[in-house]
């Protein structure tokens, strides 16, 4: 339980500074890092000594699947699939397009389909072969919910 | 706005600090946020080296090209340039996750390489759901998982304190989760030590309940914490809400941290957490990186939130 507890300001200041200040007086040895019995090696990796920053490779473009074709569609707005609930009838391709800055993915909750992340303005497609309620979610943000009710 | 400090939130305290931007030392000890700073027995052990300094840098999203934040490898190499002159190497440098925006290779090299600048001995990672987007964190696994434990997640000692790096994006129902195996690993990994040892866990997703309806919370948390509930110190930290953050519960402090690359909205601002388009020249001061430094004796950590400038 969130308790609220009573808060005093000593002062504002630049202690931290006066610490960075100070601190080369001292030896500055790293302390060592033990890793549990269970570890089979070192998790992590090691920093830089003393290298000028290197230059990263540009991001790569985000994936996108291939463009909308012919058919039944939800889009992906402000973290909701509209519509919610889309009715197709078997053998319909349903083409999901994220329109969203955040990615999304379209994971269906029996495990019958999982796009790749869906980065803004990619698609997914599936096809839906037989009849039966499919309900999926984002499984990144994993309170969006949607179904693709398929009929004869 | 209260004129008595005393009235002031834990909550306010920081937006209070980061309002200033100023170098403010804060602690919890004894229930009290108690910020010092520049006084005498502060000033006194200032002079000494404090046993443990790390820094958390967090949500760097390589990859992320949306007009919140057009440049996000810029501003992850500017949080990297001032972790490596803050004019002490840290002991460790921990990333809170997100490290990519969409799991792919290309950006998991990148933050790599990119981590691999950063003037400290030890980096340490946990993945955030977008490192995790489609293949339940096996590239997240096969770049930065190893010698980790089950889907990822280890502890480690240094310097007395005990650090517990958790792994809350995997299999999610609504909220972070843990899972049975990473449960019976923080009981087993915590049997043995003595109750007076720091404990320091680090999750992505917050361990306690900022805002579940965003997600915001991991659902098996509370047991994870129950077997942390002897030891005099518990500090969390964690990354995914792209905010500062305290909230003290019992003996457990939690410390939400901010991002490299974009804000999201307060709790309940707005239908969804979307990534927020700040005016022009305003983005670095939602930006920032954490310096957490503990010294032996005292039961609290203190953090300092620093900027991106």
């Amino acid at each position: 339980m969130f308790r609220h507890h009573r808060v005093y300001i000593v002062l504002l200041a630049v202690s931290v500074l006066l610490l960075a200040g100070c601190s080369a007086s001292r030896p500055n040895a790293q302390p060592s890092v033990t890793f549990g019995s269970n570890a089979s090696g070192t998790p992590g990796m090691p920093g830089m000594s003393g290298m000028p920053s290197m230059t990263g490779a540009p991001p790569g473009a985000a994936t996108g699947s291939s463009a909308a074709v012919a058919g039944d569609q939800v889009g992906i707005d402000n973290f909701a699939f509209a519509p919610a609930t889309l009715t197709v009838k078997a053998g319909s391709t349903v083409t999901w397009t994220n329109h969203d800055e955040e990615p999304h993915t379209v994971a269906a909750t029996d495990g019958s389909f999982h796009s790749p992340g869906m980065g803004t303005g990619a698609t997914f497609s599936h096809t839906f072969p037989a009849a039966g309620k499919f309900d999926y979610v984002c499984s990144i943000h994993p309170m969006m919910h949607g179904t693709v009710v398929v009929t004869q | 706005m209260s004129q008595d400090p005393r009235a002031m939130s834990r909550r306010q305290l920081i937006r209070h600090a980061a309002w200033f931007g100023a170098a403010v030392g804060f602690s919890v000890v004894g229930g009290e946020v108690i910020s010092h700073v520049a006084g005498t027995a502060a000033a006194e052990r200032a002079h000494a080296r404090p046993t443990l300094r790390f820094a958390q840098v967090s949500d760097s999203h390589i990859g992320f090209t949306g007009a919140p934040n057009p440049d996000v490898t810029a501003t992850f190499r500017h949080a990297i340039d001032q972790i490596n002159n803050l004019g002490y190497t840290p002991d460790f440098v921990i990333h809170t996750g997100d490290l990519t925006h969409l799991s792919s290779p290309d950006q998991f090299d990148q933050a790599k390489q990119m981590l691999s600048g950063l003037r400290t001995p030890h980096v340490f990672t946990v993945p955030g759901e977008h490192d995790s987007v489609d293949d339940a964190g096996q590239k997240y696994r096969s770049v930065f998982g190893a010698a980790t434990q089950g889907d990822g997640w280890y502890s480690f000692d240094i310097a007395g304190v005990h650090v517990i790096a958790l792994v809350n994006t995997l299999n999610l129902k609504k909220l972070g989760h843990l899972g049975v195996e990473q449960l019976e690993f923080v009981e087993k990994d915590v049997a043995g030590l003595s109750s007076d040892t720091p404990i320091i866990v680090i999750s992505h997703i917050p361990l306690f309940a900022m805002y579940p309806d965003w997600g915001w919370g991991t659902d098996d948390a509370t047991q994870a914490l129950s077997y942390l509930r002897r030891f005099s110190s518990v500090t969390c930290l964690n990354g995914h809400v792209h905010q500062l953050f305290s909230q003290m519960e019992g003996n457990v402090t939690f410390y939400s941290g901010t991002t490299t690359a974009y804000p999201l909205p307060h709790p309940g601002d707005g239908p969804a957490p979307k990534p927020v388009t700040l005016p022009a020249g305003k983005l670095g001061d939602a930006l920032g990186i954490r310096e957490v430094s503990y010294t032996k004796g005292q039961t609290a950590l203190a953090l300092k939130e620093d900027k991106l400038q």
